[in-house]
């Protein structure tokens, strides 16, 4: 009978293995039977590596008979989000013009997981190009939110924050660069954690805004995506945007406790029209910080308002470079009849494209345009400044900010795909953390009457991980919200 | 007073080499003229003495030794070639002197 | 002839491939000659997920080129990106450096039949190159992305020069230069030294521009030279006829001697310039700086003017300075024997370059007459042990046996007699048997001498001592 790890925590399992309390192989086997189980109605994976996997958890099994060290998270099957380069295995950003790319290289973060001995299962389903706040923009397939399979599980790292709500992974790595991992986090429940900017190497990461992208983890606890975080997080040569001071004692500071700790509460976040239960559950779970000896204190962060804005003019004309590679030429789709270059380029973008790159592709060439650079990309680097300030300032008064992470708990499939604006208005909250480049964690704080997570985010200042898991850690230690896990639907 | 027309997201199309269908066309000016007009409202901040913010890290641009490295293999360079011949990549015909900067 | 109503203004892009062993951005070689697309990686290839990281040494390079040519080195620069589409520019992007470059302003210093000119620079920067596009009959083309991210300084020249020679000097300039400085072969054929010409013409007199065309495919001295006397020749007849010129590109071709109209710079590419968001500023600082001067080797210019202080010709100059082992082989034979710096020349310059056919070769371990050893050669000469035509066989030998001068003529005796004796008996010969000109050379004329130590030169086989002769004859005369 296979190992039952549903719920199970990813540093729980790791010692177990070192323990030899189980093998890496069982886990293995329980995993992909919840993945044959599960993922059909989920689908959370585009491509499942049973045989890679079942080999490494073999090789780990072995390695600790022999008494080896296997690494801190030795034996553990992890999912990686698909935009992550891995060698050998196809990667596809969640894009047709990907579709069979075999990349001859690994990113930096996945090669250092392995390194530490977690094994991946497979790649994982996202918003086409990190594009998207619902996973529907895949190219493949949409995902479904565990807690209810009608509704989206965030995006675009909808898979990888599913696949931990669903128990198909002990932990999986997405990235972030308006709010990808901390929003799908926030609907699916789990921990999810976009560090300080070049905190973890984006070395491999499929770029979609070069300025914006954070690789993270995504943990059922916060001493979860703490050890994740540890072993990924580092200086890297091969990023130059790499901060090179070496990886923080997360798991140490997320059961340090947070007593004086002071918490920001940013008016601007708590605005009339919120959602009741969102802000019911945001507001107990600060009253709990302060049961923990939090001192809350009132801040302002004022260009909020500005932040969608500023974010999706500088995201767009990156990524509207970023994407420019995507031609035919060297790798991924390539149209079938092309009577010329110009033909090869137009047809195999328009084809392999789905419509939300497209979307973006043209306003970011808009906003690049020359005569137009000052008034929209310029200006917005300026601004952009503005709302780094902002948290500076704040950070003067506080050591980490408390804010609710989505407006709005996760809503149907297809309910939003018709009006691309209200779907960028949905990142309000998480918008300007990557624009100032500070770090920032969601965790679960309540449940709506209908079942539905809500997430709690704390967001510190650069290079302040530490603090930011200090105060999650406490709060999750007085909370069993963590535990509450959605059923298995087969 | 529409903030693009379908004749300019015709024009960025071809800058960008993405080809558009005219009801992509259609679809695209209408909701990009609703973002454009909501991006726009950063034009109200006075930002004359702010400096532009390129980079979220406080540190300048590392340098590395002119020491060679783990080339890719030819087969690996070409491994994900939708076209190729040999060792080179294949492509329609350029014609000199029509691209380039 | 109309060409006389017009004065050409013409500025130049130079593009110079250094020669660092990796490219910018990323750590294959950036070695020429290799099979296709055996130099890549993720980064010059574009994969998604791949990020540059500057090669220092492409930097240092580009430092000591500003710092050459007196530009402005800015303490912090930066990177921008700029696009366009074509399928040897593997990101759909250039890394290039467009309002903060490394270098700002400059001049390049060179000689134009004889004058002193110099031309201002606008900037230097730094860049990534693009891989290599060959073309098929059968209307396909392929692509070699070996090139592809190999650095590039392009130099930018102010509108300052103003014929299709002063150009050709230019760019001739730049690449003595930069083979000076060790940072590039300067090689147009090869690939390693490129040039686009900015030409447009006006009446003379008038200051403001008239409208330029660009022209490219400009591959050798001679096409600099006649790509732009055609543009020239192209646009005043143009404007003669009361016709304007185009803002557009040309395109060179060499085989026919014409340029074609390739795009008007109106639909000119719109690069959609931005900061490169994968690099922070560079900065390079004072001690940078200041460790580049002192490695700066003298330049083309302050040698060429020390050669004239030591009584060179401005001609033999020149060629010394032409490359750089040839000056410094020059001064290593000078050091060696300080009082004969022409006669050392004219050695180098006859005898030693006429045998080499790279001056790199000349300070290598290989090079059979070393300068101490040409420099003791020329002493021998200078002193009257060996005559001129003795010294130059000496040479032959030495070349070839790869010995030196003093050890052939003690060895074999090489010398000239120095034995009096046997000379004197020589002239005696040649005199008795000259009564005519011994009684011409009485008369005044002396230019008779030359007839009779001719003579015993022939008698001695070459090998008396012109100076003995010239005594002996001139007390039997």
């Amino acid at each position: 009978m296979a190992l039952d790890v549903r719920g199970a925590s990813l540093t729980a399992l790791a010692a177990g293995v070192a323990a030899r309390t189980w093998k890496s192989r069982d886990l293995v086997e329980a995993y992909l039977e919840r993945i044959a189980q599960l993922d059909q109605k989920l689908g959370c994976f585009l491509l499942i590596d049973s045989d890679g996997a079942r080999k490494k958890a073999d090789a780990i099994d072995k390695k600790i008979a022999a008494g080896k060290s296997v690494g801190p998270l030795g034996g553990v099957p992890i999912g990686l989000k698909d935009i992550f380069v891995t060698r050998g295995i196809e990667t596809t950003a969640g894009s047709k013009i990907l579709k069979g790319f075999i990349p001859p290289y690994e990113s930096t973060a996945s090669t250092r997981l392995a390194a530490a001995g977690a094994i991946s299962l497979g790649k994982l389903n996202m918003d086409e190009f990190a594009m998207g706040s619902s996973n529907e923009n895949s190219a493949f397939h949409p995902v479904h939110n565990p807690w209810d399979l009608e509704r989206v599980p965030g995006g675009s790292s909808g898979g990888s924050a599913a696949a931990v709500a669903a128990s198909l992974c002990a932990g999986t790595l997405g990235t972030d660069t308006g709010g990808s991992i901390r929003q799908p986090a926030s609907l699916c429940g789990v921990v999810g954690v976009k560090p300080t900017y070049g905190r973890v190497s984006r070395y491999g990461v499929i770029a979609f805004a070069s300025s914006l992208d954070h690789p993270g983890p995504f943990g059922r606890t916060v001493e979860d995506a703490a050890a994740l975080l540890e072993v990924i997080a580092g200086h890297d040569p091969m990023d130059s945007t790499s901060i090179p001071q070496p990886a923080g004692r997360y798991r140490q500071a997320s059961k340090a406790g947070l007593g004086g700790m002071r918490v920001g509460v940013p008016k601007e976040y708590f605005q009339a029209g919120m959602d009741p239960e969102v802000e019911a559950a945001v507001r107990a779970a600060l009253d709990e910080l302060v049961r923990a000896g939090a001192t809350l204190v009132p801040v302002s962060l004022p260009h909020t308002q500005y932040a969608i804005a500023t974010y999706y003019l500088i995201c767009t004309a990156e990524a509207s470079s970023n994407l420019a590679r995507y031609d035919g030429v060297r790798y991924g789709h390539r149209t079938s009849e092309a009577g010329s270059l110009e033909e090869l380029y137009a047809k195999t973008r328009g084809e392999g494209f789905g419509n939300e790159p497209k979307r973006r592709i043209i306003l970011g060439t808009y906003v690049l345009r020359a005569g137009y650079y000052e008034a929209y990309y310029g200006k917005a680097l300026r601004v952009r400044r503005l709302i780094a300030n902002d948290f500076t300032a704040a950070f003067s008064q506080c050591d980490v900010l408390a804010t609710p992470t989505s407006p709005t708990p996760a809503f149907k499939i297809g309910e939003r795909s018709a009006d691309p604006l209200q779907m960028y208005l949905a990142d309000i909250y998480t918008v300007a953390p990557p624009l100032a480049g500070v770090p920032a964690l969601s965790q679960c704080c309540g449940f709506t009457r209908s079942g539905l997570p809500i997430g709690l985010q704390t967001i510190g200042p650069p290079l302040g991980e530490e603090a930011v898991f200090r105060v999650a850690g406490a709060y999750e230690a007085r909370t069993d919200w963590h535990k509450r896990l959605p059923e298995d639907k087969s | 007073m529409p903030r693009i027309n379908p004749e300019e997201v015709r024009e960025i199309a071809a800058l960008a080499r993405l080809r558009l269908d005219e009801t992509e066309v259609e679809r695209m000016t209408h909701e990009l003229d609703g973002i454009l007009g909501y991006i726009e409202t950063v034009k109200n901040l006075a930002t004359d003495d702010v400096l532009p913010m390129t980079h979220a890290v406080p540190f300048d641009c590392p340098m590395r030794p002119d020491e060679p490295g783990q080339s890719l293999t030819v087969e690996e360079a070409l491994q994900n070639a939708p076209r190729r011949r040999e060792g080179w990549f294949e492509v329609p015909r350029i014609v000199p002197g029509t691209g380039g900067a | 002839m109309s060409r006389d109503k017009y004065e050409a203004v013409i500025g130049l892009e130079v593009h110079v491939q250094l020669a660092t062993r990796t490219k910018i951005f990323s750590i294959s070689s950036a070695a020429f000659g290799a099979e296709p697309n055996e130099h890549t990686d993720p980064v010059c290839l574009g994969l998604p997920g791949a990020l540059p990281v500057l090669n220092r040494e492409a930097v240092e390079s580009a430092v000591r080129l500003g710092l050459a040519v007196g530009s402005h080195i800015r303490p912090r620069c930066r990177f921008s990106r700029k696009h366009y589409f074509y399928p040897d520019l593997p990101k759909g992007f250039q890394i290039s450096q467009y309002d903060e470059p490394l270098c700002d302003g400059g001049v390049v210093t060179f000689r134009l039949n004889g004058e002193v000119r110099q031309i201002r620079l606008t900037r230097i920067h730094m860049e990534d190159d693009a891989g290599k596009n060959i073309h098929d009959a059968s209307g396909v083309s392929f692509v070699d992305y070996n090139r592809a991210g190999v650095p590039l300084c392009e130099i930018v020249s102010e509108p300052d020069i103003r014929s299709a020679d002063e150009a050709a000097e230019y760019v001739r300039a730049i690449r003595t230069l930069v083979r000076y400085l060790g940072i590039s072969d300067g090689n147009m054929e090869e690939g390693s030294l490129r040039c686009d010409a900015n030409v447009s013409i006006r009446p003379r007199g008038q200051t403001t521009l008239g409208t330029k065309a660009e022209l490219k495919n400009i591959n050798s001295f001679k096409n600099v030279r006649d790509a732009i006397e055609h543009e020239i020749a192209r646009q005043s007849v143009l404007l003669d006829r009361g016709e304007k010129v185009v803002q557009e590109t040309r395109l060179w071709d060499p085989d026919r001697g014409i340029s074609a109209s390739m795009r008007s710079k109106e639909q000119a590419h719109d690069y959609r310039y931005f900061p490169e968001p994968d690099l922070p500023p560079v900065v390079v600082d004072e001690a940078w700086l200041d460790r580049a001067r002192k490695a700066l080797p003298e330049l083309p210019e302050a040698r060429h003017a020390r050669y004239l202080g030591t009584g060179l010709s401005a001609q033999d100059a020149s060629v010394l300075v032409s490359e750089r082992p040839i000056g410094d082989y020059f001064d290593a034979a000078l050091a060696a024997s300080p009082a004969h710096p022409k006669k050392i020349a004219n050695w180098l310059i006859n005898e030693v370059l006429g045998r080499v056919d790279d001056p790199r070769g000349l300070g290598g371990e290989s090079m059979p007459v070393p300068p101490a050893a040409l420099a003791e050669l020329v002493d021998l000469v200078e002193r009257g042990t060996l005559s001129g035509k003795l010294g130059k066989d000496v040479f032959g030998r030495m070349w070839q046996e790869k010995r030196r001068a003093a050890e052939i003529v003690a060895a074999e005796s090489v010398s000239l007699m120095s034995d009096t004796a046997a000379i004197e008996e020589a002239c005696k010969r040649v005199v008795e048997r000259s009564p005519d000109e011994v009684a011409r050379f009485r008369a005044g004329a002396a230019k008779v001498m030359g007839f009779f130590v001719g003579n015993v030169m022939k008698e001695t086989g070459g090998k008396a001592n012109p100076k003995t002769v010239n005594e002996i004859l001139r007390k039997l005369l």
